[in-house]
């Protein structure tokens, strides 16, 4: 299946390789890197790209490329899921996934990556069986390791491999019992230029920290279950109980995980927590152009609206930008033609804007392609779909936990679009 | 760690090198410099890395196997610290270890020799009695790419395949693709321990195991029909990588096996033609009788179904490639019906439609294919929804892009002709963009729309005719020109006016354009000459006196070819076909089409191209094949041995009457059976460990404990007694619990309990089954059933418990203990754990872990134990001899190597507590 992956960062260098069968030389990367080259933006790679005697099926994360070789049929997905599981056994050992974080690790990054493969085929990916294989480091460990000699893997099966809940390891303690849910709810919208909705749904994800002895078995339950349309979920739940109670069944694994994911598709409606009135426009002659850009909100329940980023994709020939912001900051990149405006909290009472002139490469003509405007946002203590944990019971042991739930709304790909229906006249 | 490079000898003759080095660069820049000055100090730290390893030092080891894969890791080449590294492959350092091993694998194959030396540690490493390390070894011993190794790897996997830990099994599943790759010859050996491990009925080994089956013998589905429905049933509980495996290999096999539940429709409609062509009487009745048996309605096979219902709640997983896989399997298996589950038949995407709506930001080939999905999904009562989507794309800033989408445009107009010519319309607008690239895919897209329907031309023909005065872009204009000319016959009238018009213009136009004023000239002088004479001469004048050397070519070459004179050869009667060839209307297709043969969701789909390795998916068969091949024999012996176990003889095996037989149960009034379970349950004594076999919450309420009584089992006095103990948590009556489908290795064999009919909510119930565990501490597996459901469950001996006590006299130990010397002898010496201070605690630790019986010894240094083997009574003798200040010595005597080494194990541990 995969025979072997090389890491390789933003600049083109290959920083790590590894292979689970024969050696692979590094020059297969060349094919890469070609394709690389080819499609300018890194999100643009082909992720299945063919070689004359492999294919190479790569996934693109925290500005590192994963890059694995395939010699024989393979379900692409099965390789692409594997990727990112990696990617994630990273962050969940090292806090990040980073270039830097896998150089300083490399011995436990490469211990980590023969476990998680044998001959190519996945061997152990689930976290908990990993941790027991393999002990995360902390500054603590490292220094007792260097004292005493003790080293930081396993001697023994771990526990979950033989048992029937392998992705949680027996004998957990804790002096405090607690288990954390975080809702993080991310709108994924495209607005047309009046704002007017295009299309809009959320893609949910709970995550859970839960750090409870014991073998618990929780139970989370919904105030209205029902929006949930199309719901995927950590193996530990039991799909039974949720196809005829709807309820979340399960007994969790030890330490952070995500419980499930979820779709609110688009035929429901979807509150827009902002609005967006802009009016980019650029003069026929005299190589310039205007941009004003207001935000206010929109549905925001009674919350504040953080965080919130405007970013403007410019066609090529703008060469400046000459603005000013009532608030935060704005950051024109005439490199990458991105146009930044960092505003921060959204006070209702003042409403920020953003507004100036562009200038374009001399003599150019009126750019005919439109820009896109894409908005960042946050919003604390909400669940933009209104879906509200009921509660979490636990069975199974006899310890009272604290248990916590929090609500997160994102913005996820949201766009609003800057182009008017020009050309076809659709009366049918 | 600082460099200890100063202790070497030759560190001044390499540093004279370096300093050469620096002499000779130094105008290059700096950057080069430090590259070679790191290369020197690489040198430097490989002899470095020696002395470390050499070092008796387990800490330095370590730092340097630490450096050594971290230079692995980079790429860099470490082949030459292959002596030093292989030296410590026996390391009692784990983390050593490991990182030897990944060294080991990375360059055995290039050093094969060295490699051998390495060998016996991994065939020692497989016999250990802890069953990571007998993976491991299994795993690196397997990983070693060296031939000449084949017959001990095929010996190792044979073994570890019938290892009683199902991890080791897993670890000789993965092992056999490695040995096919390296000596394909062993195929048929292989294939009899894959054949043995799809027997297996651990989840963890399933996946492993298919995956085997899939690289080494994927057309032997014959092995799979006895382990189709274990499989089917499996399947949710495999680790999600063995679930994309098992259903990948699944939708192969059900198509060889089940018939294709879309057919009947078909068959029915091409029988009546057939039936009805009939004359003769004979050949009447044959076709009454195939027709009466096509016509027998569609029932799916229980198998089919059983598959389809057990992948269903996998659509669920956070895997996408498992939810992938569910979806394959249901488009080549599942009725049309019930397709709709996973995909929706392209109908029932509609809804969706919106969730394909493109972002500026999503990458170039999510844009393509979701412009793709938009363009299928095109209807007559979506498409100004979609046309007026497409109309944005078509401003984006990625060109590709917008290319795409102008052909999506022209598939949406071949397809809807409601919408043609608002898409014709739309597209010639397009014709007067500034960017060439939408103005060439548009003027491709409208030539290929017209080409299709000749009927229309002129209309449009028209419309762009009038366009020529408008549009500046050259490109276009020459496009315009082209159809003109292509299609002048359409517009007899038009097109002379057009060319005057051109002639006009024609020293003012572009070089492409004066190319195509020339070919429209041509063509209409072929076709048109009485209008067009002068106009094409006066053309061809003009570009006669071109400045650009192409055009005064074309003209020189189109003049004599369409002009006839003298001289003009014979191409000249063919002018009109050569200029007025009738051209293919080109196809508007999906680039996506042509791969529906492939099986869905595979590379070789994604590549539209059949990868190495890729499994053709069958046709469904004509008619099924047999399916009592999925039967499997073992329950009809089960069931044989339950009805001798409720006999009178089975009766014995119970220590509760009341919870025998089902019958009797609702005889007895319902407050009975409480008073009477408090009464006779034996409480394990504290002395007996008692292991889970069942949580309460795997269980759903049902928790199931056992213990090894060590009391004689009566019924056959091969078999270990094992005590299980009921107790039921939930708020309701646990009915019916018995034994099925027990999976045990060759030899063992079991004699359940009878069945517990009724156990009310709160009670425990206690009753013992016998397990002839064949002397090892293999797990018998079977299923714990109740009324509603069924828990897998397994019972594994420790091997103490495999043995039961024998009364022997201090003589007769002795003479038993002269005959099993040698091979026979495990010895060990051990330090006593603190709590061990005297005889009375060493018998006590002792015959907790192992069932022995203590013999009379008259020193009082020594302490005696003997017992036999439950199932072939073989002799256990185990003697500890007490030292001074705390030391002991520890000896075994034993037939069986292996239940002496555990047992050694076992009672080191008790005993240095």
């Amino acid at each position: 299946m995969i025979h072997s992956l090389f890491l390789i960062n933003n600049a083109g260098d290959l920083f790590l390789e590894k292979h689970w069968k024969s050696v692979i030389s590094r020059s297969v990367c060349d094919y890469f890197f070609e394709a690389r080259e080819k499609a300018v933006e890194p999100d643009n790679v082909p992720p299945v790209i063919r070689t004359p005697h492999h294919y190479l099926i790569n996934i693109y994360r925290e500005k590192i490329f994963f890059v694995s070789v395939i010699q024989t049929e393979v379900p692409p997905l099965f390789v692409i899921e594997f990727l990112h599981r990696v990617a994630e056994t990273f962050q969940d050992y090292f806090g990040e996934c980073s270039e830097t974080t896998i150089k300083d690790n490399v011995v436990i990054v490469y211990e980590l990556l023969e476990e998680m493969l044998d001959n190519g085929f996945p061997l152990a990916t689930e976290s908990n069986i990993l941790k027991e294989l393999i002990r995360p480091p902390t500054i603590l460990r490292s220094m007792v390791n260097t004292i005493t000699g003790s080293s930081n893997v396993g001697e023994t099966l771990p526990t979950g491999q033989l048992s029937n809940i392998p992705w949680r390891r027996a004998g957990v303690k804790y002096t405090n019992n607690e288990a954390y849910f975080d809702v993080v709810e991310e709108i994924d919208a495209i607005l047309d230029k009046s704002g007017t909705t295009v299309f809009a749904e959320i893609q949910g994800v709970i995550d859970a920290c839960v750090k409870l002895s014991g073998m618990p078995d929780l139970t989370l339950s919904f105030m209205n279950p029902r929006l949930l349309d199309d719901v995927s979920f950590h193996p530990c739940v039991r799909y039974k109980r949720w196809e005829s109670e709807r309820v979340i069944s399960f007994i969790p694994p030890d330490g952070n995980f995500q419980l499930m994911s979820y779709h609110i598709s688009a035929q429901n409606l979807v509150a827009i927590p902002i609005y967006v009135k802009q009016n980019i426009s650029f003069f026929e002659t005299g190589s310039s152009g205007r941009l004003d850009i207001a935000v206010g909100p929109k549905q925001t329940m009674g919350k504040t609206v953080e965080c919130l980023v405007v970013t403007v994709h410019m066609p090529k020939v703008v060469l400046s930008a000459n603005l000013s912001a009532t608030q935060g900051t704005y950051n024109y990149d005439p490199v990458t033609k991105i146009l930044l405006w960092d505003i921060g909290k959204l006070n209702p009472q003042k409403l920020p804007n953003l507004k100036g002139s562009l200038s374009l490469q001399s003599g150019a003509p009126k750019p005919e392609e439109n820009p896109s405007l894409n908005i960042d946002l946050k919003i604390q203590q909400l669940a933009i779909s209104g879906l509200k944990v009921n509660r979490l019971d636990m069975y199974g042991e006899k310890y009272k936990p604290f248990k916590g739930v929090k609500y997160v709304t994102k913005a996820g790909k949201f766009q609003q679009r800057l182009s008017e229906w020009l050309l076809v006249h659709t009366e049918v | 760690m600082s460099l200890s490079y100063s202790c070497n000898g030759h560190i001044c003759e390499n540093l004279l090198v370096m300093d050469s080095f620096v002499r000779f660069l130094k105008e290059r820049e700096q950057e080069q410099l430090i590259k070679i000055l790191s290369f020197l100090f690489y040198i430097f730290r490989h002899d470095d890395l020696k002395e470390m390893l050499d070092s008796n030092k387990d800490s330095l080891k370590l730092e340097a196997m630490k450096r050594i894969v971290a230079m692995i890791a980079r790429g860099k080449n470490a082949s030459d610290l292959f002596p030093a590294v292989v030296k410590n492959v026996a390391c009692k350092n784990i983390e050593v270890k490991k990182l030897v091993y990944v060294y080991l694998v990375r360059y055995a194959e290039e050093q094969q020799d060295l490699a051998l030396l390495s060998i016996s540690t991994f065939q020692r490493g497989l016999k250990d009695p802890n069953q990571l390390i007998r993976a491991s070894a299994l795993r690196v011993l397997s990983s070693i790419r060296v031939t000449i190794i084949v017959p001990i790897m095929m010996l190792a996997i044979k073994e570890a395949a019938s290892d009683m830990s199902p991890y080791v099994r897993k670890t000789a599943a993965h092992a056999i693709p490695k040995l096919h790759s390296l000596d394909p010859e062993q195929k048929d050996q292989l294939i009899e321990v894959i054949e043995k491990l799809l027997a297996d009925k651990t989840t963890l080994v399933a996946g492993s195991v298919v995956m085997a089956f899939e690289e080494v013998c994927p057309d032997r589905i014959d092995l799979i029909h006895k382990n189709y429905r274990k499989l089917c049933n499996l399947l949710i509980d495999v680790e999600e990588w063995g679930q994309v495996v098992i259903i990948n290999m699944l939708t192969r096999y059900a198509r060889t096996q089940f018939l294709n539940p879309n057919e009947s429709l078909l068959e029915e409609s091409s029988e009546k033609a057939f039936y009805a062509s009939d004359d003769e009487e004979d050949e009447d009745k044959k076709a009454e009788v195939t027709t009466l048996e096509k016509r027998k309605p569609y029932v799916m096979d229980p198998d089919h179904r059983l598959l389809l219902r057990n992948t269903k709640p996998l659509l669920q997983s956070r895997n996408a490639a498992v939810v992938m896989a569910v979806a394959q399997l249901y488009f080549h298996l599942a009725p049309k019906a019930e397709v709709g589950i996973i995909a929706k038949a392209l109908g029932m995407f509609e809804p969706y439609l919106k969730s394909f709506y493109i972002r500026s930001t999503d990458p170039t080939q999510i844009k393509i294919l979701k412009l793709e999905v938009l363009t299928n999904l095109a209807n007559e009562a979506n498409i100004s929804t979609i046309l007026r989507e497409f109309q944005t794309y078509i401003k984006s800033m990625d060109k590709d892009f917008v290319a795409a989408s102008i052909q999506a445009i022209g598939r949406c107009a071949t397809n809807i002709g409601e919408v043609r010519d608002t898409c014709l319309n739309g597209l010639v607008q397009l014709l007067s963009n500034r960017d060439e690239l939408v103005v060439a895919e548009s003027v491709v897209v409208i030539k290929k729309l017209l080409q299709m329907q000749p009927e229309q031309h002129s209309d449009i023909i028209k419309h762009m005719a009038k366009l020529i005065d408008n549009i500046q872009v050259p490109m276009a204009r020459a496009s315009i020109l082209w159809l003109i000319g292509e299609y002048c016959e359409h517009v007899p009238k038009i097109a002379p006016d057009v060319l005057r018009k051109m002639a006009k213009s024609f020293t003012n136009e572009e070089d492409i354009v004066k190319l195509q004023i020339i070919n429209l000239a041509a063509k209409l002088y072929l076709t048109n000459s009485k209008q067009t004479k002068l106009l094409t001469q006066y053309v061809l004048n003009l570009a006669k006196y071109d400045q650009n050397y192409d055009i005064r070519d074309r003209a020189r070459f189109i003049r004599q070819l369409i002009v006839p004179t003298d001289k003009s050869g014979a191409l000249n009667k063919y002018a009109k076909k050569l200029f007025l060839a009738l051209k293919p209307a080109p196809v508007l297709e999906s680039p996506f089409k042509d791969r529906d043969h492939f099986q869905l969701g595979s590379l070789s789909h994604l590549l539209n191209a059949k990868a190495a390795g890729y499994q053709e998916l069958p046709d469904w068969p004509e008619s099924a094949p047999d399916p009592s091949v999925r039967n499997v024999e073992v329950k009809d012996s089960v069931c044989a041995e339950r009805t001798v176990l409720t006999g009178p003889e089975g009766a014995g095996v119970l220590l509760l009457q009341t919870t025998r037989g089902s019958s009797n149960m609702q005889d007895l009034p319902k407050k009975r059976p409480k008073a009477l379970t408090k009464k006779h349950t034996i409480a394990p004594s504290g002395s007996i460990k008692m292991y889970e076999l069942l949580h309460r919450i795997t269980g759903e309420g049902l928790a199931v404990e056992y213990c090894f009584s060590r009391q004689p089992f009566s019924p056959d006095p091969n078999m270990v007694a094992v005590q299980i103990q009921f107790t039921n948590n939930t708020n309701s009556e646990t009915k019916n619990l018995h034994i099925e489908d027990p999976r045990l290795q060759s030899g063992m064999r079991i004699r359940e309990f009878a069945e517990i009919g009724l156990q009310p909510t709160g009670e425990s119930v206690t009753v013992v089954m016998g397990i002839d565990f064949c002397d090892s501490t293999q797990a018998a597996n079977f299923q714990l059933c109740t009324h509603t459901r069924k828990f897998f469950v397994s019972i594994q001996p420790p091997v103490g418990e495999l043995m039961t006590p024998t009364f022997l006299t201090e003589n007769n130990f002795k003479k038993e203990q002269g005959k099993l010397m040698g091979m026979n002898e495990i010895l060990e010496k051990l330090t006593l754990g603190e709590k061990c201070v005297n005889e009375h605690v060493i018998v006590e630790r002792v015959t907790a872990t192992a069932n022995l019986s203590r013999v009379p010894c008259g020193s009082d240094k020594e302490c005696r134990f003997a017992g036999k083997t439950v199932s072939s009574g073989c002799l256990v003798l185990v003697t500890v001899t007490t030292k001074e200040g705390g030391g002991a010595q520890l000896t075994v005597n034993c037939e069986k190597m292996v239940i002496g080494t555990m047992l050694v194990k076992d009672i080191l541990q008790a005993l240095s507590q």
